[in-house]
């Protein structure tokens, strides 16, 4: 069956504008600077790409892992090519974007660590945002059930979860200062996805934040 | 600009375009092969769809297979069978030729209306036959680079193509990279492996240990090599599809009897449907011209004049690139694709890719595949808009 150009217009753009989208992905679209160079690793069906490449008229890229999402963005114009942040960042010459985006994400890699580093290598920024283990309720769930944690952001069985190197947002600053990652801007989002007005850097965020919002860059 | 071109109509006795008088050009500019051989003139055939708009911006080139010709999408006028690519090129279509001013030439070393071996050497008067030159894909292209300059086209919008197409394509990106807007590498590598050039030299030998082939010499000869000609077509087809579509297809079905005859007639429909490949196959394709274009495909290697460096032949690049494989495929695997991508992603080019989930095998790229077309719409929309193409 041919597509027709009905078929086409059909397919709904996906950029609902930065209203529409996940509440950490517009406080990194607000991170990014208007006219860069952007790579959006595990970019899903592209809603951020879309965004950033509408409102800010950036050059945006992507990778996505999922077969389905990748076809979705091209189908919507947009330049992704499927592959993963594990096996496919080395590629990239060092500094080859103004950022590189990797969310929720990070805790779903194998090497959690190189992948961090090859992000500080290939963007000039790279902003990272994951979900904290370090939260109150999840530390409470875990204490008075004795069970891993389920939240939203976090709504797995242990034995099915992607999810396999969680850490608290302190675990990953401590990473990042090892790794000689300079972090630009830390930001925490409550559970509601709300952005709070609390740097993610604070030890009472470790306790206060569902989830952080790193903008970082290699240390000079 | 030195090219003096000509829109003439090809020169008579031509039988291959006597239905059909097609598009034609001779190119009087000596074109030096790869090789080192000199082509003194040479005629390009070709088809054009749709119309060039007034700044030039709209034109896509069509890079056809290993047998493909120019009709890409109109009627074959030897098959008599609508063009290979009518489910993707025409008004309306994927490729759009209500927005689209859509190219496909004959390769070099083709047998339906550009120079190859079974056409006039101008200089003898004689058959070329096996002193036609040795061709490469990338001399291909740079005879469909005359082409492009004798329509008055600067930068094409995209250059697509599969397969053997797909090489063009990324020949053009390589060698001419200001050329070129978008591209899409279809179903292809950027080298021939090992096991490709296993499978044509298997084709070559066919048609070769025909005795009809007479060292090439057949046309003279009044023969035609059918029989090894054919055989190389049954090899070559098996390799297109994929096991689980020939299955699917025939399974262990016999053709037309209720059991085995206990012989070597085609008792199985796998038998008959090749057998059949093959002889349709020899009536609208030129022995000689299988075994050049498929030495030029073996030739091929993007990387070999960059020590193997895939990257360096698209650095600096700024053509939006659309890699695009199928998961059956095990002519041109996924894995080769995504050598392209990685060299792509080396000097952070503007590169998609997709794998297309299908069990047509190599085939896939020719057949109606809803998510192909889908994909490659969504990326020449894109590039559009990237482009500034705008239409009513």
């Amino acid at each position: 069956m041919a597509v027709t150009a009905e078929d086409m217009a059909s397919i709904p753009a996906l950029d609902a504008g930065a209203a529409g989208l996940r509440a950490d992905l517009a406080l990194i679209a607000q991170m990014v600077a208007p006219g860069s160079r952007v790579l959006d690793i595990g970019c899903g069906d592209g809603a951020l790409l879309a965004h950033l490449a509408r409102a800010k008229s950036v050059d945006a890229r992507g990778m996505e892992l999922s077969q389905a999402g990748v076809n979705a963005c091209v189908r919507n114009g947009l330049s992704v090519i499927q592959g993963d942040a594990d096996n496919d960042l080395e590629a990239y010459p060092t500094g080859a974007f103004d950022y590189v985006i990797l969310s929720q994400t990070l805790q779903a890699t194998r090497q959690p660590r190189q992948v961090l580093d090859s992000l500080a290598r290939i963007g000039r920024h790279a902003i990272v945002s994951l979900p904290n283990f370090g939260y109150w309720r999840v530390r409470l769930s875990l204490l008075l059930t004795g069970r891993m944690p389920r939240s939203p952001l976090l709504n797995y069985s242990w034995w099915d979860t992607p999810n396999i190197h969680l850490c608290t947002l302190r675990d990953f600053t401590v990473l990042a200062d090892d790794l000689g990652v300079a972090i630009e801007e830390a930001r925490m989002l409550d559970p509601a996805g709300r952005p709070y007005g609390m740097s993610a850097r604070h030890p009472a965020a470790n306790w206060l934040a569902a989830q952080g919002v790193f903008l970082l860059k290699r240390a000079e | 600009m030195s090219l003096s071109g000509a829109v003439i109509p090809p020169s008579d006795g031509d039988h291959s375009t006597a239905e059909d008088p097609g598009r034609s050009l001779l190119v009087t500019e000596p074109l030096t092969l790869e090789s080192g051989v000199v082509l003194p003139a040479y005629r390009i055939g070709y088809q054009t769809y749709g119309a060039l708009n007034a700044d030039k911006s709209n034109a896509i080139l069509v890079c056809h297979a290993l047998t493909g010709d120019q009709y890409a999408a109109n009627t074959h006028p030897i098959t008599g069978k609508p063009g290979w690519w009518t489910s993707l090129v025409g008004a309306g279509k994927v490729v759009d030729t209500d927005r689209y001013f859509v190219i496909c030439s004959n390769v070099l070393g083709g047998c339906l209306g550009t120079s190859g071996p079974k056409e006039i050497n101008p200089e003898t008067g004689e058959i070329w036959g096996l002193d036609f030159p040795v061709i490469t894909i990338g001399d291909m292209v740079a005879a469909q680079r005359r082409l492009i300059d004798h329509l008055g086209i600067g930068q094409l919008f995209c250059v697509i193509g599969g397969s053997v197409g797909g090489m063009q394509v990324l020949q053009w990106a390589k060698a001419y990279p200001e050329r070129v807007f978008a591209a899409v590498p279809l179903a292809t590598a950027a080298k021939h492996s090992a096991q490709n050039i296993a499978f044509h030299e298997v084709g070559r030998q066919a048609i070769m240990a025909d005795p009809d082939w007479c060292h090439g010499d057949y046309i003279k000869q009044g023969k035609r090599p059918e029989r090894g000609l054919a055989v190389a077509r049954m090899a070559a087809h098996i390799t297109y599809l994929s096991e689980p579509a020939l299955h699917r297809k025939f399974g262990r079905n016999l053709q037309d009897r209720p059991r085995f005859t206990y012989g070597f007639e085609a008792d199985f429909q796998v038998e008959s449907y090749l057998r059949h490949q093959g002889i349709s196959f020899v009536e609208r394709f030129d022995a000689n011209s299988y075994l050049y274009i498929t030495r030029a495909a073996d030739y091929f290697d993007l990387a070999a004049e960059f020590d193997g460096v895939l990257a360096e032949a698209f650095r600096e690049t700024r053509t939006r690139f659309c890699v695009i494989s199928f998961t059956s495929d095990w002519l041109y695997p996924t894995a080769e694709s995504r050598v392209i991508v990685k060299a792509l992603n080396a000097v952070a080019a503007d590169v998609s890719f997709v794998e297309i989930e299908t069990d047509s095998g190599h085939d896939a790229f020719l057949l109606e595949e809803p998510e192909l077309f889908r994909t490659l719409g969504g990326f020449l929309d894109g590039c559009a808009k990237h482009r500034g193409l705008r239409w009513r």
